[in-house]
């Protein structure tokens, strides 16, 4: 049926999903630089959270749920860039100074 | 298996890693040295609620918590920004 074959989908992608936030999580906890923690946060946490909506669309089988789902998705996807920059901008001109293990261009290192 | 059975199984085992996940968040959060440590961890924390919240959405079945989820997604951003905004004043006074 068309309905168990989309259930094993969206497990799957939870799955997938979860597992991305943990990975990003970890980084968060082990890098040893704000910026290489924005790195982990900003990909994988990102994207653990458009999978959940994904896999939503893939579940509901209901057509007002998956647009909402598939509108969440857009707009994390858009967001997250974002408010990464932001965060690195901010965090540049004002916080602390990349370790040596952190690859930044000298020219954004004279604030 | 039936697939509702997996579906089931699936969620509560994402439960569980988005809690591991909220308990590391947790920790650099208390840890953090710097202020932007701070705001990236609220950012990230905000995305796993978000992410629980849909999940539970898809282990009870009841799809208005998809709205709440793609609300608290757009109030992390907002407050991610607003305080990214917030960090960049603060330096600039000091400099002056």
């Amino acid at each position: 049926m068309i309905a168990e074959w989309t259930q094993y989908l969206g497990g799957a992608l939870l799955v997938v999903a979860s597992l991305f936030s943990v990975l990003a999580a970890l980084g968060m906890l082990r890098f040893p630089d704000v910026y290489m923690r924005l790195h982990a946060a900003s990909k994988a946490g990102a994207l653990g959270l458009g999978l959940v909506f994904l896999a939503i669309a893939v579940v509901s089988l209901d057509f007002a749920v998956a647009i909402r789902a598939l509108i969440g998705l857009f707009f994390i996807l858009a967001t997250a860039p974002v408010s990464a920059h932001l965060l690195a901008r901010a965090a540049l001109r004002s916080g602390p100074r990349p370790t040596e293990k952190t690859s930044i261009s000298p020219r954004f290192l004279d604030r | 298996m039936s697939g509702s059975v997996f579906l089931d199984m699936t969620t509560a085992i994402a439960l569980v890693l988005l809690g591991i996940a909220f308990a590391f968040t947790l920790i650099r959060l208390l840890l953090g040295p710097s202020l932007a440590d701070r705001i990236l961890c609220l950012d990230t924390i905000t995305l796993l609620a978000a992410g629980a919240i849909g999940v539970f959405a898809i282990r009870s079945a009841i799809y208005v918590y998809v709205d709440i989820a793609v609300a608290v997604g757009l109030l992390g951003f907002l407050s991610t920004a607003a305080l990214a905004r917030y960090l960049l004043s603060r330096s600039n006074e000091e400099h002056r």
